[in-house]
Formats: structure tokens, sequence, C-alpha cells
């Protein structure tokens, strides 16, 4: 009976389906979520007459953004599309944020305090080109909005976004800059026709009268861009980038002066660049070590006023009162920032000098964006926000810095994660925890709270005790594997470790190796491994990962490779500038001090072996054999596959080279067929059985296998965004390639469907997503992949005989019998990345992790994309827990891992595995980053955090107490009847 | 359907539209007109029980995130040069789920548009996109009650007390005294523990 109850029990839990839910007061008891921006490319300053004072910046993450100026926290913030990159930005009318966007083809005003769109304005032209924008007057009563785009110039009012006039300027002029003078009317857009003419353009600003028109021919031609060193006066290298060239438009007339470079730089080696300080009327000579200040006089002469002993940025120019100007200078001398604001007309009078310490190493000023405010002694305050290389965004005001934005995280590349150091002995963590008095009221609260009888000051008392109990935010591993650091490169060169458990910098370096040198001109990082995990043998080193990146964005050029230390954040040894790398593979062996062993591609086709000692050689020797990589050409539609052939006939002997030779090659038709996703299984990842149970005692094996590789293909006519193709025209084929003998496994077509195709890959299925043009609509589907060859070892009596084939060595040489199954289904939402979690042994059930195009992240159970399911499951397969089928998958609002926060600019999940088997870690990252843990079966090896042992103890002595009572009532009992 | 062409699209044309002829005209399409480069879509976004002021968080994503729109104070938004063909319109705002909108754009006829819902299949006389459905992303906790104590492991615990105490000497009761007496005797001479308290309770069940 009792058995029977509790089968009922269980079937009745099992079939409800886990949705890992939380409910609200659980918010950032186990999440965190930090917002960013992005490096910041535009900044306007709106203080005057402002209650709030605020700056607007445009970012290179393509984010317009409201900061706070006091604290630099986010008012409000807009992540633009993709393709509707900012080009401006400008405050109008004192109310409204306008940006251009879209090469000049968006113009979008934003209400200043809530970041509400108030209009959009589309401008059309003829041709493409550089786009501008002009918000003439800072008043309220000039309304009109001045933007260039699209070979037009528009004139927008700024109230209503309604063109005013719009004119066509010339075509086959290439407009270099658009310039209103101070207090002007008339506006100037000048640029170049060809390479050697000078053109400019005087245009009334009300009307959009074309007043004047000149071009002149200069004798040495010009490159680069336009700097603008006054209202008239203009400067551009020659075409042979020897010589300065001055422009200057006076009356109408266009001159020209030149100089040679070597009259203002002395020994110049490398390439210069010209800073530009808009309307100062000098401008700065950038050689890389030092800047040169240079100001143009009336008749056009380059006079040298002064050298600055490192790389400066220059800020543009500020009116301030009774017609003085002054604009900034900043450069880093060491771990000192040195700011001055001077005088533009005045260059020897500096209003401020100030020297602010940086304990942080962030590299050197990009830019520097200068605002002004009035003492309240009278005298003018300055204040600068600075733009360092590391993409931090600093406030810097009256000699410190009053705040810091690690802007770096929002272009994050690649992440890894690593253990935290073990806690030292002799520590108690008791000691650290309350005493028990304190522990008891803590547990009595919660009581209270579980019985919704708390104060809201009781239940803030609550929150308070989960987020220090937890004790989540220690710098030592824990028990359940929950405390980690976060390993993430960032754009900018600048690697970050985050605590898991609060999300905070633990340590930040900006890399030596991936800073711009000679050589190496604009080096790129691109992936973390993970070089040394010490746990057995060499527990006192600190871990390590291997970074390795890239200078230029080339295949061919050269790689670079550090490896970081992961407790210290310090290079430990910066390899530098080595062969070009094309691919880089883990290889399952370490040598002693639990260095792992990685292979990297060349171009060449060659390998080479890491690290490069001796003993790594020696055991990658005895693997030889065994070593296979593919590679993928995506732009021929050819896959092949790789084994090593002997060491590397180079000049210079290596013997960590080794050469390659081609095993086998898929080519796809380039007519009908072109590869747009190609994914396989992590390699860490963990199966806990090979055995599937079904329903009726029925048995199916998993076909695991490593060396699968899921390839999608399309039509090249629809390898486009959604609705440029017809469904008669378009069809996406998948495949299943074994990437050591080059086998198609599976192939399997999907008639009218075109991609973006975002795919996961697990254990033996793969779930992917793609865009159905027939329903019009996105499917999900999954393929399964079963062993047939160990089918029949079902049989009992054949296991106990021994006839089978449990025992016979997997081999990837061998052709696999497989089965496949699939079944697809409707997806309602866009999908920008599809992860899995991943458990530490693999037993726990798996759950999807979608992150879809409105930045949310849902998990998704594996049970609904079985290929299994069947519109009426019988009896026996619901007991499994099977999902009946329907048409579309569920998207269950509880089961966004984000709940109601948005991860803005979703770009990657990463899923990491803790001790309890339960639990998976989940990372999110895009502009904004997203940590939680979730537990796809719910936490089953575990209590949660919430749950009562007051109740418990309360029970447990009730229970005491009557035992005790009837005891003594029994004893009394049986006296009295003995008596009788 | 019905569709009204205009060559350039503004959105305050719309609205005057709307006021202005609602009632003239009870079908009203503002989907798309005809620049000279493309094809305009223009929409509307309406939650219900939202202040149309309050709809800075929209974002109205084209074809899977090649075009973001964002909402005016109205709650208008619009795409400009968009080609001939079948589209996807997708609304994302916290806490609402919106039906994708597919939006069919013909190049000749460009004054017909079809829109239509691709979860349910719903046609659309105008694109006016309203949520399916309110998302609420936190389990709602349940006040107290009597069930949820009993239903958690120390109720069920204090219950098959309370039954053990009370119910099964009722249903000892109902036994035949000569066997009871049997059993005590044969438990005695085992020697099983608590057989003095079973006793006691089956003793003071049958005094």
């Amino acid at each position: 009976m009792a058995i029977r109850v509790f089968v009922v029990l269980f079937i009745l839990l099992s079939s409800s389906y886990t949705i890992s839910s939380l409910y609200e007061d659980q918010v950032g008891l186990m999440d965190w979520h930090q917002q960013y921006i992005g490096k910041v490319k535009h900044a306007v300053f709106h203080t005057q007459k402002a209650g709030r004072k605020r700056v607007v910046v445009s970012t290179e993450e393509n984010v317009v953004a409201s900061l706070d100026l006091r604290r630099g926290e986010i008012y409000w913030r807009h992540v633009l599309g993709a393709g509707d990159v900012i080009d401006q930005i400008d405050i109008a009318l004192g109310k409204y944020v306008i940006t251009l966007s879209s090469a000049g083809s968006t113009l979008r005003a934003w209400n200043l305090p809530d970041g509400q769109m108030a209009w959009e304005s589309s401008l059309s032209g003829s041709k493409p080109s550089n786009s501008f924008l002009l918000v003439p007057g800072k008043s309220e009563k000039d309304t009109v909005i001045i933007a260039y785009g699209n070979g037009c110039l528009h004139a927008i009012s700024s109230v209503d976004g309604e063109l005013l006039w719009k004119k066509e300027l010339d075509e086959g002029i290439e407009i270099q800059q658009l310039v209103q003078p101070f207090g002007s009317e008339l506006i100037y857009a000048v640029g170049y026709i060809g390479s050697s003419q000078f053109a400019a353009y005087q245009i009334n600003a009300d009307t959009g009268d074309l007043l004047k028109y000149e071009s002149e021919a200069s004798p040495g031609g010009f490159s680069g861009e336009i700097v603008l060193v006054s209202g008239e006066t203009f400067v551009a290298f020659d075409a042979t980038q020897t010589h300065l060239v001055s422009v200057k438009i006076r009356n109408g007339k266009i001159s020209f002066q030149q100089t040679h470079i070597s009259n203002i730089v002395d020994n110049l080696s490398g390439k210069a660049t010209l800073l530009q300080s808009k309307l100062a009327g000098i401008f700065g000579v950038n050689v890389g070590t030092y800047t040169t200040f240079v100001k143009v006089t009336d008749e056009g002469q380059f006079v040298v006023l002064s050298k600055t002993s490192h790389a400066a940025a220059l800020s543009d120019v500020l009116p301030i009162s009774d017609g003085h100007f002054a604009f900034s200078i900043i450069q880093l001398d060491g771990d000192k920032i040195q700011q001055t604001v001077k005088d533009v007309e005045d260059w020897g009078n500096d209003f401020l000098i100030e020297r602010i310490d940086m304990t942080e190493k962030r590299g050197l000023v990009h830019k520097v964006f200068l605002n002004n405010y009035i003492k309240t002694d009278r005298s003018y305050g300055f204040r600068a926000l600075v733009v360092m290389e590391d993409h931090s965004l600093l406030l810097l005001q009256q000699g410190e810095i009053v705040w810091t934005r690690e802007d770096g995280l929002a272009s994050i590349i690649d992440v890894t994660t690593s253990e935290l150091p073990i806690e030292k002995q002799g520590v108690s963590v008791a000691k650290v925890e309350q005493t028990l008095f304190e522990w008891l009221k803590g547990h009595l609260l919660k009581v209270k709270g579980t019985l919704m009888l708390a104060t809201p000051d009781e239940v803030a008392e609550i929150q308070k005790i989960r987020l220090q109990s937890s004790g989540k935010s220690k710098m030592t591993r824990d028990h359940n594997g929950f405390r980690k650091l976060l390993i993430v490169l960032s754009k900018s060169g600048k690697i970050f470790a985050l605590h898991t458990g609060d999300g905070r910098i633990v340590w930040s370096q900006l890399l030596r190796s991936l800073q711009k040198s000679e050589g190496c001109e604009f080096p790129v990082g691109l992936n973390l491994y993970h070089w040394q995990v010490p746990h057995h043998h060499a527990l006192d080193e600190n871990p390590s990962v291997l970074v390795v990146g890239r200078c230029g964005s080339k295949l061919d050029n050269p790689g670079v490779l550090s490896v970081v230390d992961v407790y210290t954040g310090n290079e430990v040894n910066p390899w530098g500038h080595v062969h070009s790398i094309s691919q880089v593979v883990p290889l399952p062996f370490t040598d002693s001090t639990e260095q792992r062993l990685h292979l990297l591609i060349d171009t060449h086709g060659n390998a080479h072996l890491y690290p490069t000692n001796t003993e790594a050689l020696e055991i990658f020797q005895r693997e030889f054999t065994n070593v296979y990589w593919y590679s993928v050409e995506a732009d021929t539609g050819i896959i092949k596959g790789h084994t090593l052939k002997s060491t590397c006939t180079l000049e210079v002997e290596d013997k960590y080279c080794f050469s390659s030779r081609d095993l086998w090659s898929i080519v796809f038709p380039s007519e009908s067929e072109k590869i747009i996703a190609t994914v396989t299984r992590k390699p860490n990842e963990v199966v806990h059985t090979q055995a599937k149970v079904m329903a009726e005692q029925e048995l199916m094996y998993k076909y695991i296998s490593k060396n699968l590789v899921f390839v999608a293909t399309v039509t090249p006519k629809a390898s486009g965004e959604i609705g440029s193709a017809t469904p008669d025209e378009s069809q996406l084929v998948v495949y299943l390639i074994d990437t050591v003998t080059g086998r198609i496994l599976n192939r399997m077509v999907h008639h009218g469907s075109q991609g973006p195709v975002h795919a996961v890959f697990s254990e033996n299925w793969v779930v992917y997503h793609y865009f159905n043009l027939r329903a019009h609509r996105y499917e999900m589907s999954v393929i399964e992949i079963y062993d047939q060859s160990r089918a029949d070892n079902k049989d009992v009596l054949k296991l106990i005989v021994g006839k089978h084939n449990l025992t016979s060595p997997v081999s990837s040489y061998s052709r696999p019998e497989i089965l496949t199954k699939s079944q697809s289904y409707f997806f309602a939402h866009t999908v920008k990345v599809v992860a899995v979690t991943s458990t530490a042994k693999g037993i726990t059930s798996r759950h999807l992790l979608i992150g879809t195009v409105g930045d949310q992240v849902l998990a998704l159970d594996k049970r609904f994309v079985d290929p299994r399911r069947t519109a009426n499951p019988t009896q026996a397969e619901r007991e499994e827990g099977l999902v009946p089928l329907t048409d579309s998958l569920p998207i269950i609002p509880q089961s966004y891992v984000t709940h109601g926060l948005k991860v803005e600019g979703l770009r990657g999940i990463v899923t990491i595995p803790t001790k309890l088997e339960s639990t998976s870690l989940v990372f999110t990252y895009g502009v904004d980053l997203f940590f939680t843990r979730i537990a796809p079966s719910k936490t089953y090896d575990s209590l949660t955090e919430d749950f009562s042992y007051a109740l418990l103890l309360i029970t447990i002595f009730v229970l005491l107490v009557a035992i005790f009572v009837t005891w003594y009532l029994s004893e009394k009992k049986e006296l009295e009847e003995k008596w009788r | 359907m019905e569709v009204i062409m205009r060559s350039r699209p503004i959105i305050f044309l719309v609205v005057s539209f709307l006021i202005g002829f609602f009632f003239l005209q009870p079908v009203l399409s503002s989907v798309a007109a005809r620049s000279d480069d493309g094809h305009t879509i223009n929409g509307r976004v309406k939650i219900p029980g939202v202040l149309s002021g309050k709809l800075s968080d929209v974002k109205v994503i084209l074809n899977g995130g090649k075009r973001v729109s964002f909402l005016s104070t109205d709650g208008y938004f619009s795409f400009n040069d968009i080609p001939a063909g079948t589209h996807l319109i997708e609304v994302n705002a916290i806490g609402y789920f919106f039906s994708p909108v597919r939006v069919d754009v013909s190049a000749r006829y460009p004054s017909k548009v079809k829109a239509a819902l691709t979860e349910n299949r719903k046609g659309l006389n105008e694109l006016v996109l309203e949520p399916m459905n309110e998302e609420h992303y936190f389990e709602i906790r349940e006040p107290f009650s009597i069930m949820s104590v009993v239903k958690s492991p120390m109720g069920l615990m204090i219950g098959f007390m309370m039954i053990v105490m009370f119910v099964m000497p009722k249903m000892i009761e109902n036994i035949d005294p000569e066997e009871v007496k049997k059993a005590h005797e044969e438990m005695r001479n085992q020697g099983v523990p608590f057989s003095s308290l079973l006793n006691g309770a089956a003793g003071s069940a049958l005094s």
C-alpha cells in the first residue's frame, strides 16, 4: 500500500514540469546584473540650468546613454540596432538628445530626462557619404539642426523633426568637415574633389541658400582626414604623407601653405597622426611617444608651440564666459594623469594644471571631453571626462578621479573560469559566523517570513542576513563549488577576473602583449584557454590561462601568445609575436606541472606544440598518430580533416613544429550550399550514462562521440536576412560529420527554410534554430543519435553468457551503425545565442538556455525537444515523463533565468558546472553582464537556502516532548490499572 | 483590406487620419508607402493599461534584429527603405509577450500590405500591435495556509503521529480483545522496544 502511494506521489511530482523559477524577493540572492555602455565615442555635457547634472554619451557598442555626472550611474540607455551605427550626438533645445545614425540616414531625438524617443526622421539622399551633425545654437530659440548624410545637407526642425530645407551638394565632392564658427549664421562644408582639389561651400543656415562655392587644386594633393583648426583654417597631410598642408579660406579665396613634417617633429619614425581640437586655432601631431602642438597663423604658417613628453589627447574647445575659450590637454606620465586646461588666445596662460594619481594601469588617454562650471568663489572650475585605452571612463574634477566606469566589460571577447584558492588551514569558518543566539534569531525571523508574519523591516533584515550568511563573496573555494573566478578578455586587451559571488572585479590587467607596439599595429584578442589547472601534482602553483591574439584582423597576421596567472593577473610567460594562428587545438594531455598541451595550427598547415619543453614533446610524440583536427573554410565551402605528418622542414630548425597532411575533405557545391554554422560538443562535457531507458523497459544506446561536427548550409541566395529569399529558392541542409574519418553520418534537408542557424550540440543530440519561410515562423529542430551496433545488448541472458559486445573497444575509425531521430517545433522568438546547462557528472537533466532577441535568457527543458514526443503518449510514456507533442515550444515566463532583467546586446552564454551535481552556473554577457545559478531538476541534493532549520528544531523538540508526555501518561495509566 | 498610399510617410499624418477619418473609414491600414528607394512600414504598439509616455524601453525589431526601431511618445514606429517581400516584426517589451507579425510588402501593388500574427495566424487590419499576454517572471508567494504546513515534511510527521496516537487505538478497539492479548504476550516474549508504550496506548484505549 505504502509503496503504491509512494509511486503515485512520485509520478505526480515527476510529471509536473520543473521550472527553475524564483520568488521576487529572491532576486539578487544568487544572481547579479551589471550594466555597461562600452567605449565612449562622443560625449555632450548637460550641466547648465539643470537640476541633475548629466553627460550624454554614445559608444562603440552602439549605445546612447545619459549618465549621472556625480556618480557615473546610468539614467537611461538605448542600444541601437547593429546596422544603425551612431555617427554623432548632440543636445538640442536643452531637452532633446539628438542622434545621427546609419551613416547619416536616421536622425532621432530622445527626451533628455527619461530617454523616451520624441521624434524620428529619415534622411534620404543619393549616395553614401560621411555624415556630420551640427546643432548650431545651444539656446532654446534656435530650432534648426543641420545634418549631412548621403551626400545631402538637411536642416531639420528640432521641435518635431520636420525637414526645413534640403540641399544636395555636388556629386564628386567628399565632404570632410562641417563647421559653423561660434556665433555665425554661416555653415562651411569642406572636402575633397578627387585627390587634389579642395572645395568649400558656404551656406546660410537659416535658408539653405548656397552663398559661395570655391575650389582650388593643391599642388601636393591630400590624403587622410582634414583637421579643423579654426572656422576658416584646415590642416591635412599631402598625398605623400610627408608634408602638412594648411588651407585657409579668406574672403572667398582658398590659399595653401606647405611644410615638411620634419620641420614640426624631429626624427620621425613610424606614422604621425593629427589631433583635432575643434576651433582652438591649434592642432596636435601625435607620433606615438610624444605630441607636438602647432599653431596656424593668420597667414597659414605653422608655428610649433610646445612638445609634451608623453602622448597626449586633446579636447574640443569650450566657450567659457566673456569671449574666452579653453581646451584641455591630457597626458599620462607614469602613474599620473596630467591635465592642462589652456586659454585658446594665450598659449602661455594655463587655467589649470593638475596631476592626479592613478594607481591602476589603464593605458594611454584616448579621448577627453571638457566641461566647465563656476565655483562658489566665482572662479572657473573644470571637469574632464577621459576615455582610456582600456575603454574605461573617468571623471576628473578638482584634482581627483571622481568616478570610474569599467566599460571594457561591455565588449567581452571570451570567458573562462578558474577555481579560487583553497581555504588555508587554521582560519576557522565558525569564528566568522555569528554566535548561536544570533543564528537562532535569524532563523526565527525566517520562520516569520515564511509564515508571512514579518513586518517590512524584518523582511529587509531577513534579506540582509541571507546575503551575509551565504558568504558568497569570500575569496576561497567553497564546498559546493559556487564561488569561482570568471576570467574575461575584453576587446581592449584587458583581462578581468570577476568573482562569481557578487560580480566584483578581483583584479584587472591591461595585457602588454595585446597593446599596440612596433610590428603589431592593431592587436586583437581572440580566445582564452586553460593553460594550467593544478589539482593533483602542482597544488602550490597558481592556475593560469593562455591568451591567444593576433596582430590585425587578417588570418595570416602574426599571432600573439601570453600566459596569465589567474590569481594575480601577472603575465607569466609572454611569448610575444609568433607564427600565424588559424586554430588552437587543446590536447587532453598535461605535463608534470599540469600544463595542458596545446597545438596551434598556422595558416601554412603546420602545427606548433606548446608548452615548449622536452617533457611536453615526449608526451606528444607518444600520441603523435592519434591527433586529428578539422578545419572549416566557409568562403569556399570546404571542410577538411587533418593529421600530423612529420616535423617541419623550415630554415630554422624547430622541433616543436610539425607538418600536417589532409586526410579527407568535403566540398559543398558552391552554387547551392553555403556553410553558415558549424558546432561541436564542448570538449569538457561529461555524460553520465550511455544507456537511455525508455518506457516499457526498452533500452537505447546513445551515440556519444567527441568527433562529431554539426554543419548547416543554406542556398547562397538565402544567406542574407529574413525576407530576402522566397521559400522556393531557399533550403537548409544539416549534416552530422565524423571529424576523424570525414564520414557523413546524417544529412537532412529543410525545404523552404533559411538561416541564421543557432545550434547547440550536447551528449548525443543537436538542437538548432532556423527560420521556416513557408510558415514564416522560427523553428527549432532536434536530432538525436543512437548507436545501433549495441542495440541487441538488451537481452539479459546474452549479457550473462557473455555474448555481448559491450567490452569491445570503441574506435573512431570503425563505421558506426547509427539511428537518428528528429523532430521540429515552432518557436516564437528570434534567437541570438543558444547554450546548454552543464553539470559535474552529467546526471541532472539538461536545460537549453536560449538568448532571445529581447536580450533575455530562457531556460527550456530538454524534455520539450525530445524526438520521441507524440500527440498522444501511452500511459507508460507519460509515466516516463514524455511531454505530449505540441506544434510550438512553450514559453513559460517563470523560466526566464534573467527574470525581469535584460542583458542588453546579448552575445554569449557560458555555463559552468559546480561541485553540486544539481546546479550549474550561468554567465551571460553582452553590453551587460548577468550571472546566476540554476538547478534544472531543482536542488535535489541540497536544502534550499530558505530552508527553515528553526522549524525543524521546533518540530523535533515538540516530538520529543510529545513522546515524554505520552510515556508519562501511559506509565500513570498502567499504574492505575495495576492498583485497580 | 484597404490601404492608403502616401508619397512621404509622416507619422502625424497618420494620427490626423486616424482622428479625422476614423468614422468614415472603419478599416484603415497605415502600413506602407512607396518612396524613391524602398517602402515604409508604419505601425503602432499599444499596451493596455500603460501610459503611452512610458514606452521608452520597448523595441520593435525587423527581420530578426537587422533593424531596431523605438517608439515615439504615442507608441508609433516606422521602418524606412524596406524592400518588397515578406518581413517579420517583433515587439520586445519586458513583462509582455507579443506575437511576431508577418508583414507582406508587395512590389507590384506598393499600397497593398498584409499583416498577420504568426502565433495564431490572425490577420490584422491595421498595424496596431498589442501584447498577447502579460508575462510574470516570478512565482507568487502563496499566503500562509494550513494546507502548506500540513504538506511540509514536518506537518506530515506531526500528522502521522496524530494518526498513530488517536486513530490506531480506535482501530485496535475493533479487533477481538483476545487476539490483542495474544499479540501483547508475543511482543513481551520478543522484547520489542517501545512495547510498553504501545501497551500503554492500547491499554488506555481499552479501558
